[in-house]
């Protein structure tokens, strides 16, 4: 977006995409921890991509590979130390307020106030991104009937909801929102296989419906395949392999006479194998 | 005029939030209340007390409203400082951090509606409590100015939210720390402050301290505004340098928090783990 764009989209206060942006585009970016007396830890080394207007991508990678990382940065909750991000256009670091406004997340942890009910939680979130109460209230409706929440139950505690259903009313809460770019870190990670999939087919309804543009993080190489059109595998900040689901099958060699799965991609570029995990695990046993 | 609706909606929403909360902590609530009352009646004795202890003879209304100005004028600053001070701390245990931050307002606002709602939550304690140990003690304040107390209290607020603004500070930039630390400071100022005393009978290097608490002028101000009944218009010497403060303290506080925020998204600090 040029200088003249930006300056004619800033009169509103609010921000405006326009189609020719790439939804999220992230260039070298490079994000470092410093620890007391430790080493630096490189929780995301040089990464660059960029994730078309409509398009589901995800992100394949073990625990502490550096996922959540990106995550943050791009919900404005980190600084990169190196390198931009940009969201339709907006720099995440310069023009923060613009780019909150174009996203929402859902994360491994519902995180709402525990103690108050599904409904006041999302009025609130209702309320810091500008939505009328009235409006907020006709639009949940909609979306509690979309994602099959008992509206009886609206009233209750958060606390009182099941680990499944607060990651709902926590999809609600992004849909309330509705994102431009949403980011679902793990979103379904922790949840019972019904409520796995209940999650799994409201993001493709959502994308299938509202083309919302999606960045997944994952290591649920189903859920990957299932939703996203292009994947990365990122691994120790790095990433090992981008391109189209098929693509990086074919990029790997077949195991015996089967074809490669995503997970044979996952554990090929991870720098690990099945046979070497199994290993692992059994000198472990031993050893214990 | 869309983006000042908007930000009016979201200080709203902090807010509503704020009392959905305490309502759902009513049982908490009325243990604070319970507390803070027993501490204002146990001041009001010590007040009382004081005749017997010396023998002479004092004037013991005087006495009493001095230590319960004290009590629950304390009280209510301690919340303001409190809830604004707590506000990261709060809802980092609360898990909420990232989305409040993650959401299109400014700092600005989210920092001063909290600020409201302390205001609003505080005045409602302290006349509940006011109410109660008035009727308890059965005190006179037919010589109290309480228009000039509330002037008082009103320019009080302002440089105290200030003051909690820059001890958020100290949540965000350590998360297990900094709410230790806020509490060491709240203690030093009820100390400094002459809170149950007058400064004057602090060692010299105390009451220089003193006199640049706020604290120190609201309580001076309200004790001659409800002990001698004095005119807003007469409390100049406590109210100027409260509203100076308040100008200083509540713009620095703000661009303090907002520099420490930027601080805390390099460094990592806003949420520990993940």
């Amino acid at each position: 977006m040029n200088d003249d764009q930006k300056a004619n989209n800033h009169k509103g206060g609010t921000a405006v995409i326009t189609t020719n942006e790439a939804a999220l585009s992230v260039n070298q970016v490079s994000k470092y921890f410093i620890k007391k007396r430790k080493d630096p830890l490189k929780a995301v080394d040089n990464i660059t991509f960029s994730i078309d207007l409509g398009e589901t991508f995800g992100v394949l990678g073990p625990n502490g590979s550096g996922k959540s990382t990106l995550i943050r940065m791009i919900s404005t909750l980190l600084i990169p130390d190196q390198g931009t991000i940009e969201v339709f256009g907006y720099n995440t670091e310069k023009e923060s307020v613009k780019v909150r406004g174009l996203i929402n997340r859902v994360s491994v942890e519902a995180s709402f106030f525990k103690k108050l009910s599904a409904i006041e939680n999302l009025l609130f979130t209702a309320g810091l991104y500008g939505i009328p109460k009235k409006q907020a209230k006709e639009k949940l409706n909609t979306i509690f009937e979309k994602i099959g929440l008992d509206k009886k139950r609206l009233g209750d505690p958060i606390e009182d909801f099941s680990r499944g259903m607060q990651q709902k009313v926590s999809i609600a809460r992004a849909f309330l929102t509705a994102p431009k770019l949403l980011l679902l870190d793990e979103p379904t990670t922790g949840l019972d296989p019904r409520a796995k999939r209940e999650v799994q087919a409201l993001i493709f309804e959502v994308k299938e419906q509202y083309g919302t543009t999606i960045l997944l993080t994952t290591h649920d190489m189903y859920e990957a395949q299932e939703l996203c059109s292009r994947v990365s595998i990122l691994h120790k900040g790095q990433i090992r392999k981008m391109g189209k689901i098929n693509e990086l099958i074919e990029s790997v060699p077949k195991t015996g006479f089967k074809e490669a799965t995503l997970e044979d991609v996952f554990l090929h570029y991870t720098g690990t194998t099945l046979n070497a995990e199994q290993e692992k695990a059994e000198e472990m046993r031993e050893v214990s | 005029m869309q983006l000042v609706l908007r930000e009016l909606r979201a200080a709203w929403a902090f807010v509503e939030r704020n009392f959905n909360l305490t309502k759902r902590y009513w049982k908490w609530e009325v243990v604070f209340l319970a507390y803070t009352v027993a501490n204002s009646v146990t001041m009001g004795f010590i007040g009382k007390g004081v005749e017997s202890f010396s023998g002479a003879v004092v004037d013991v209304n005087y006495l009493i409203l001095y230590m319960l100005i004290g009590s629950i004028l304390w009280g209510y600053l301690s919340i303001l400082f409190e809830i604004v001070a707590e506000t990261v701390a709060w809802e980092r245990w609360e898990e909420t951090i990232e989305y409040t931050f993650m959401s299109p307002i400014s700092r600005a606002t989210h920092l001063l509606s909290v600020c409201w709602y302390s205001i609003l939550y505080g005045l409602l304690r302290s006349v509940l409590i006011l109410f109660f140990v008035s009727w308890f003690f059965k005190l006179n304040l037919s010589q109290a100015n309480i228009a000039a107390a509330g002037g008082v209290l009103a320019v009080g607020s302002l440089s105290f939210i200030g003051l909690g603004m820059i001890a958020a500070i100290l949540p965000l930039i350590s998360p297990e720390k900094g709410v230790q630390v806020v509490h060491i400071f709240q203690a030093l100022l009820l100390m400094f402050s002459g809170v149950y005393y007058e400064v004057e009978v602090l060692p010299m290097w105390m009451q220089k301290v003193a006199w640049i608490s706020p604290a120190t002028y609201a309580l001076k101000g309200m004790r001659e505004a409800i002990l001698e009944g004095k005119a807003f218009t007469s409390l100049n010497n406590y109210t100027i340098p409260l509203l100076l403060m308040g100008i200083v303290m509540l713009p620095v506080g703000i661009l303090t928090f907002k520099k420490m925020e930027e601080h805390a998204k390099k460094k990592g600090l806003l949420k520990r783990n993940g």
